[in-house]
């Protein structure tokens, strides 16, 4: 249905009145809160991938892996369709969120406009539902209880890093509004 | 003023998916493409029907082998053994963990179910040009759009056990075969989901509104 919009006060959104749905937030301060968890999340992702997660010794026997790592031994496993959906929604996928995010708010903060802003902006909205840090997290959790019961689990830094990169991420998409975004975009053209 | 609510088709407007920006258009109209971030607009999602009762079939297919061909495959001294994703779960509930096996249980087995019965009976209501609470039916679009994710936990335990458990003879742990068509599953609805359009549940209720004629206040604000 079609509405018309109202200014609206800082913290207000508008639902719609039919379905109930949130269609904006508006947030005046929200894309600075974007930025900065975007580069605390790009900070947290290279932390993430660089480390192994989590470590496994069992009877002298030892073996740890990083999230490529797994992608690596499932492309070796003859699994490539597994290697590549795993590969893209824990990295690609927010690898790309993340980027698009800095890429888009950090000029917009320093007073300029980045070139290409439309199509990078195409490129997150596309990216977003495929980003699923959150539920790569639960399942690290339910792959360490399993192990527990036949080896001592050793988890590592990246495990660590992959939980504040959860809430990083999730805080930083949550936090840009698109509206709010192309509002200040069109203010500097 | 009109009698019903005025929907952006009916005023020739259009908003923009990604951006919201409203544009003025005529609905029969084709490829146009947001002025302000350039995502392609619509009236309706194109031909969003047949879109995703493709998709819908191909995941019921498909889950089928999802949960009868295992997931995992370890092997160990004493043998091999295949697990399925509900192998898993009772696994998991019965070595102790009674929450992350309820958890396993519904991602894997409750949501991706409830997600393909769902989004049948949406398509079948929005065909029968049902009216019967298009808000509720509205509110379970989103719910099986925002939860559909979580399936894909089995396939990252999976993953990780298989990087992780490979010492040789002694003990190994692979994806097996199910974990494709379980992945494919997962993918499958997520684009049909996304190809449904939640303004058709809408539009037959307006319909039917039109033609009945009955006074209602109009909410554009």
């Amino acid at each position: 249905m079609l509405l018309r919009e109202k200014p609206l006060d800082p913290g207000s959104m508008v639902i719609c009145p039919r379905c109930g749905h949130v269609l904006h937030r508006y947030q005046p301060e929200g894309l600075q809160r974007s930025l900065v968890f975007s580069l605390t999340a790009a900070v947290l992702f290279v932390i993430s991938n660089a480390f192994p997660i989590v470590g496994l010794t069992s009877q002298g026997l030892e073996s740890s892996t990083s999230l490529l790592g797994m992608v690596d031994s499932l492309f070796h496993d003859d699994m490539p369709l597994v290697a590549i959906l795993v590969f893209a929604t824990t990295f690609l996928m927010p690898a790309l969120v993340i980027g698009a995010l800095i890429y888009m708010l950090l000029p917009l903060r320093l007073g300029f406009l980045a070139p290409n802003v439309a199509a990078i902006f195409r490129i997150m909205h596309l990216s977003k539902p495929w980003a699923m840090v959150e539920v790569f997290m639960l399942g690290l959790i339910i792959t360490i209880s399993k192990l527990n019961a036949l080896a001592t689990v050793l988890p590592e830094i990246a495990l660590w890093s992959f939980v504040c990169l959860m809430f990083a991420l999730t805080a930083a998409a949550a936090n840009f509004d698109p509206r709010t975004f192309w509002d200040q975009v069109e203010k500097l053209q | 003023m009109t009698d019903h609510v005025l929907t952006g088709t009916a005023a020739h407007v259009v908003g923009c998916d990604g951006c919201g920006l409203a544009h003025h258009a005529l609905p029969d109209q084709h490829d146009m493409c947001c002025l302000r971030c350039g995502l392609p607009l619509h009236f309706r999602k194109p031909d969003s029907l047949n879109r995703t009762w493709a998709l819908l079939i191909a995941s019921y297919v498909l889950i089928i082998p999802a949960n009868l061909l295992p997931v995992m495959k370890s092997s160990t001294l004493a043998g091999t053994e295949d697990d399925t994703i509900m192998g898993g779960v009772i696994y998991l509930w019965e070595s102790g963990s009674e929450v992350l096996g309820a958890i396993l249980f519904i991602a894997s087995i409750v949501i991706p179910l409830s997600k393909l019965f769902a989004l049948t009976y949406l398509l079948i209501s929005v065909r029968r040009r049902s009216t019967w609470q298009p808000k509720t039916r509205t509110q379970i679009y989103r719910v099986l759009e925002a939860v559909g994710r979580w399936s894909m936990i089995d396939v990252y335990v999976a993953s990780m056990l298989t990087a992780l458990v490979q010492f040789g003879n002694l003990m190994s742990i692979n994806v097996g075969a199910g974990a494709i068509a379980f992945g494919a599953v997962v993918v499958l609805t997520m684009i049909a989901a996304e190809c449904f359009d939640p303004r058709l549940i809408w539009d037959a209720a307006d319909q039917t509104q039109a033609t009945t004629d009955s006074p209602k206040e109009n909410h554009a604000v």
